[in-house]
């Protein structure tokens, strides 16, 4: 496994050499697979894709459950040569409609109901090709749906070159037009990422990873690709498990978990279990990116479990992770909060302020980001209100981040908040425009402005100010929010106003609401 | 019985509604389905209900088949009372 690979089906091929008949992924409850038979499986699924027309630069969506069959899935897109679209089966269908559609996919993979629900909404002429899975779990209905569909084998074809530039996968984050925008991350993206994880955390064969994020967030990445290049096993946390502390805690010894990688929202989470009756011995590192952790808590955490070893990674999902930070052994030499660290050996970084000049260390600026992991762009149709790019005199790309940081005297970023609109509920990106595109499509509401709060008890929360001629129920809007977004983004408090309070420029004043609801959670 | 459900439906209109009208939260509204029980709020009501009625909540029985609804929480409660 010394192979430094950057395509990341390779990294598959790799392991499944080497170690055949090693457990590559374990879905509790539903069984194992191992790296021969998961090479085995994604490469049918390839071969079926191929027939059916996918050709390399394609797209291929995924509707699944984090299963067995969904990780097949993604190294089958990817042997393919075509990039895998991950949506949330539990978001509203008709998000994920509009994903798949505006991504123009060759092809879905997805799982009863939602494979019918997809076939009856293209034209047929302009239908993809649907592999349609009974359920998942297990990898079993996959190589069901597969087999009942079985492709000519004379019809076989070879896998198609892919080179490190070719699209991977296409992650959707909340966006502020109303729409989710599409990250269009490649290969080598990834891969550069995955390969400098393997050099910092040395996993080996022996290893087993929680895989707790769900795919079609970018945690998901380290854990399928550095799990799989390192021929560990992944351990598949169901959406159920991932709620609920005891079970979630329960993970730990059951399966042995050494590396865990997650937001702090879920460590926070596992800590509402009694951590003390779980045997976490076999745990010797602990990620966690996604959103800042608070301090109280992670010394808490870190107290609960020692001698394992904590690293802050920091990276939007246009980046991947950049900047990493190891917490020291004694989490008291920690004043103020954890510093995001370092940048990552392949990212380079720099902290500008309003016009685009480096600022001095020790100043506040925005964090810019170029090299290896940084995306192409946001897939067509889905560009956001700014370039999210800036270029330098050199004309070197860097994507400017929305987050304020400053260096300290140390070398290491520390960071200070957003700025723009976007902000972390539950270690999900939230544009808060997002929700309030979403309210606007009420007919019965005027106006609104949705603000989020940050509550050092509650974590954050998201009022929606609402002006409308007539009484509406809180009941009702809520369940208007929940059928057009996922739920972490349905606003957790309704107010209402006859009229919105106005700046002098007759903008909405978010300042004033803002500080209506910090002057109330301080009283 | 009503006792129960009345209570539990004091909970989510403080806790999850505050500013609603009482009359608009009937025992059938859905309340997981509904976007008025997201995950975190799901957790603070199982917790809720453990130390209300001293009962407890497995992590497979905190999902919607039990608590969608006023009418699904009072029957799921009832059921693991001692004297059920």
């Amino acid at each position: 496994m010394n192979v430094t690979r950057e395509i990341l089906h390779y990294m598959l091929q790799d392991a499944a050499a080497l170690w055949p008949d090693r457990i590559a992924v374990e879905e509790p409850g539903m069984g194992t697979i191992t790296y021969r038979d998961l090479e085995q499986l994604s490469g049918q699924l390839c071969q079926h894709l191929l027939v059916k027309g996918v050709r390399r630069g394609d797209r291929v969506g995924l509707y699944l459950e984090k299963s067995i069959d969904a990780i097949a899935s993604i190294f089958g897109v990817l042997r393919a040569g075509a990039a895998y679209v991950p949506v949330d089966p539990a978001a509203p269908f008709a998000r994920n409609e509009g994903i798949l559609k505006s991504c123009g996919v060759a092809a879905v993979v997805a799982q009863q109901p939602h494979a019918k629900a997809l076939s009856d909404s293209w034209a047929s002429e302009q239908r993809p090709h649907i592999v349609a899975l009974e359920k998942t779990g297990g990898g079993d209905s996959l190589r069901a749906a597969l087999e009942n569909e079985q492709v000519n084998a004379s019809a076989a074809e070879s896998d198609p070159a892919v080179a490190p530039n070719d699209t991977a996968y296409i992650l959707h984050t909340s966006g502020s037009t109303g729409r989710p925008k599409g990250v269009v991350l490649s290969h080598q993206n990834a891969a550069v990422f995955v390969n400098w994880c393997r050099e910092t955390f040395q996993p080996t064969p022996e290893d087993r990873l929680s895989s707790y994020a769900p795919l079609h967030f970018d945690l998901s990445i380290l854990d399928v690709f550095l799990s799989i290049s390192s021929a560990a096993t992944l351990v598949l946390i169901d959406s159920k498990t991932a709620k609920a502390p005891k079970a979630l805690a329960a993970v730990i010894p059951q399966q042995r978990i050494s590396i865990w990688y997650s937001t702090p929202t879920a460590l926070m989470l596992l800590m509402q279990a009694d951590l003390r009756q779980y045997d976490c011995s076999f745990l010797r590192i602990v990620l966690y990116a996604g959103e800042v952790f608070p301090l109280g808590p992670l010394r808490e955490l870190r107290k609960l479990l020692p001698g394992v070893t904590f690293y802050n990674l920091y990276g939007p999902t246009e980046t991947n992770v950049c900047t990493f930070y190891r917490l020291p052994d004694q989490i008291s030499e920690l004043k103020e909060s954890v510093p995001i660290g370092e940048p990552c050996p392949y990212a380079r970084t720099k902290v500008v302020d309003e016009d685009g000049q480096t600022v001095a260390a020790g100043e506040m600026g925005e964090l810019l980001v170029a090299g290896g992991s940084v995306m192409h762009g946001y897939w067509a149709g889905a560009e956001s209100r700014a370039d999210p790019f800036a270029l330098d005199s050199a004309g070197e790309r860097w994507y400017r981040t929305g987050d304020f940081v400053r260096e300290d005297a140390d070398g290491n970023y520390r960071f200070l908040g957003r700025r723009d609109r976007m902000v972390k509920k539950h270690g999900y990106r939230v544009e808060l425009d997002e929700i309030e595109a979403c309210l606007h499509r009420h007919p019965a509401i005027k106006e609104v402005a949705v603000v989020g709060v940050d509550n050092s008890v509650a974590g954050m929360q998201i009022t929606a100010f609402v002006a409308s001629p007539g009484a509406l129920s809180i009941i009702e809007l809520k369940r208007f929010c929940v059928e057009n977004l996922p739920a972490y983004m349905v606003p957790d408090f309704f107010r209402f106003h006859a009229v919105l309070p106005k700046t002098s420029t007759s903008k909405i004043d978010y300042t004033s609401l803002k500080a209506t609801l910090q002057n109330e959670a301080a009283a | 019985m009503e006792d129960i459900k009345s209570t539990i439906k004091d909970y989510i209109l403080k806790e999850f509604l505050p500013g609603e009208k009482p009359d608009n939260l009937t025992e059938s509204t859905p309340l997981v389905t509904g976007g008025i029980l997201d995950s975190i709020a799901t957790l603070k009501l199982v917790s809720f209900l453990e130390e209300r009625y001293g009962i407890r909540v497995e992590p497979h029985e905190a999902d919607v088949d039990n608590l969608n609804t006023l009418n699904d929480i009072e029957r799921y409660v009832q059921s693991k009372l001692p004297n059920a």
